[in-house]
């Protein structure tokens, strides 16, 4: 049923950080890798070495350089970006079949790939371009949030984390429960700031991000040229300072 | 948005099919032998079905169609589904009524008439719903749609009315005025939904460090999100396609409707001209369309 569940205690998402991420792909390799031999069909990696390589992902990470109004100083942020798990999720509600769904116990928005007839409009509805249609199977494919992994008692405690998360290697990305405002993510985003993608689209993200903080900037960068050309010379820095000093005045 | 051909001729042919049957159901064209009912049903049977048909062709599992009746509840795609399959079975019943009982009583006549507009405003609700097109996100959208619709209805019937051997001078005073009506409001819909209020600066998140601007692309080359959001090759030629949208769908219909005698064949090509016009229309629609998510890539 395309209806969105009541909302729920339980909602499972992801905190990412963009302060710490320094877009390395790794999630984004991982999470095909799991995802291409778990949950639902293959992800398509048509072509791949190929003038014109095709195929879906379930996660992917932009760059950006965000430039200060007052200070023109710039910065760069590695963006990764995958479903929000919404809870206001309109991929759910336009789906004319009930494949697309939220899932009443934990949030999570999944795909029932035997009953998507492959329409698109799930992926016209999501302003953040979090499903992508699959170039062999032509079903629906997007985040489970690692659903086969998160309960998977087969896998040791420490795996049971969606592959993302789990290879990220500079932690810069959390799982848990965002409906808890005690969880260890509910913490780290009251701490943080963390923050909505595209209020104003009204989905109401679960996934939560957190802005980059604040660094010391030099107010002016010509202050260090200045400060190393004061810097006094030591050792036979110092004697050829010395020497060529005698040599000049001497001439 | 992708403006794929099959879509195009969905809305365009099903609009008029629904348009058509509510102007029957109105009682605007008075049928007396059953050659009359047969091209009257089957002009609405065809364009209407030949739409439905069309618009399971883009589909990645088209064997698969029939669970797109089951969401009715909460997706505008479902509810076209199934209104359009009640729509055409009330119809089918309508004229069999007509033909071998008599003429229907007015509540049947209302129902058939809501049942076929109310097709074309869920049509339409597919894409006007969708807050992340701001260009749709409109309630003139369906407006634009039923204005078509009935538009379109008008000069069929008044095609067909002349087939028949009836006086549709009446029709033609009417189609010029859909007509004109629908090309306004579609003038002004075009002039609307330019912000969506989204920027790359809410996309991120990160409006409050400064202004942002890609720096590096998530992947090398075209993904499903730029082939299906990013088309471009309607908006580089939007203004082209608007003047010869405007020429052929409103112009020419208009003038033989003012200037040329009433027969079968003037109406004809009227009714012919105007979908063709909206073809350009409709294609326009979804081409000039932007979809939110790109603010990511530029």
């Amino acid at each position: 049923m395309t209806s969105l569940p009541e909302p729920q205690a339980i909602k499972l998402g992801l905190v990412i950080d963009l302060d710490i991420c320094v877009g390395c792909h790794a999630c984004v390799v991982n999470c095909k890798e799991w995802n291409t031999s778990g949950y639902g069909a293959p992800l398509a990696d048509e072509n791949a070495y190929g003038a014109d390589p095709s195929g879906s992902w379930l996660n992917r990470v932009h760059s950006y350089e965000v430039t200060s109004e007052e200070t023109d100083i710039s910065r760069t942020v590695h963006f990764p970006k995958s479903c929000l798990h919404c809870e206001d999720a309109p991929c759910v509600t336009v789906c004319p079949t009930g494949a697309s769904y939220k899932r009443a116990e934990d949030g999570i928005v999944l795909v029932n790939e035997d009953w998507c007839i492959g329409c698109g409009l799930c992926a016209w509805s999501c302003p953040y371009g979090a499903r992508e249609m699959d170039p062999a199977e032509q079903v629906m494919k997007k985040c489970t949030l690692c659903v086969d992994r998160i309960y998977n008692e087969n896998l040791p405690e420490e795996d049971r984390q969606p592959a993302c998360v789990r290879t990220c290697p500079t932690n810069a990305r959390h799982f848990g429960d965002l409906g808890d405002p005690n969880s260890e993510v509910s913490l780290l985003v009251a701490a943080r700031g963390g923050m909505d993608l595209m209020p104003e689209q009204q989905t109401k993200p679960v996934n939560q991000y957190l802005p980059p903080r604040a660094r010391p900037q030099p107010e002016d960068t010509a202050s260090l040229v200045a400060m190393a050309e004061a810097a006094q010379p030591t050792g036979f820095w110092k004697w050829v300072d010395s020497t060529l000093d005698k040599i000049s005045g001497g001439a | 948005m992708f403006p794929a051909f099959s879509i195009i001729f969905f809305t365009v042919m099903s609009g008029f099919g629904f348009g058509l049957a509510a102007l029957v159901a109105s009682g605007l064209i008075e049928m007396t032998n059953p050659f009359d009912y047969i091209l009257v049903l089957g002009t609405i049977l065809a364009f209407s079905g030949a739409g439905l048909i069309s618009s399971t062709f883009h589909l990645g599992h088209p064997e698969r169609a029939w669970r797109a009746l089951t969401q009715w509840r909460s997706s505008w795609l479902s509810r076209e589904g199934v209104l359009a399959i009640i729509t055409l079975d009330a119809v089918c019943g309508w004229f069999a009524y007509d033909y071998f009982v008599g003429p229907p009583a007015l509540w049947a006549n209302v129902i058939v008439v809501l049942l076929a507009l109310a097709t074309i405003y869920c049509t339409a609700m597919i894409y006007a719903s969708l807050r992340t097109v701001a260009k749709w996100y409109n309630p003139l959208t369906p407006l634009c749609y039923l204005a078509f619709g009935i538009a379109t209805g008008l000069l069929g019937l008044a095609a067909l009315n002349e087939m028949i051997g009836g006086t549709s001078d009446h029709l033609v005073a009417y189609a010029s005025l859909a007509l004109l009506g629908a090309w306004i409001a579609k003038l002004i819909w075009w002039r609307m939904g330019k912000d969506s209020g989204s920027t790359r600066e809410t996309a991120t998140g990160l409006g409050a460090l400064g202004t942002v601007r890609p720096l590096m692309p998530p992947h090398t080359s075209e993904n499903y999100l730029q082939k299906e959001m990013g088309f471009q090759i309607g908006r580089k030629h939007a203004d082209t396609i608007r003047i010869i949208a405007l020429i052929i769908g409103a112009a020419a219909p208009l003038a033989i409707l003012s200037y040329l005698p009433v027969t079968a064949i003037t109406m004809t090509l009227a009714f012919g001209l105007a979908m063709a016009g909206l073809f350009f229309e409709r294609w326009l629609f979804f081409a000039e369309a932007k979809h939110v998510v790109m603010l990511y890539y530029r």
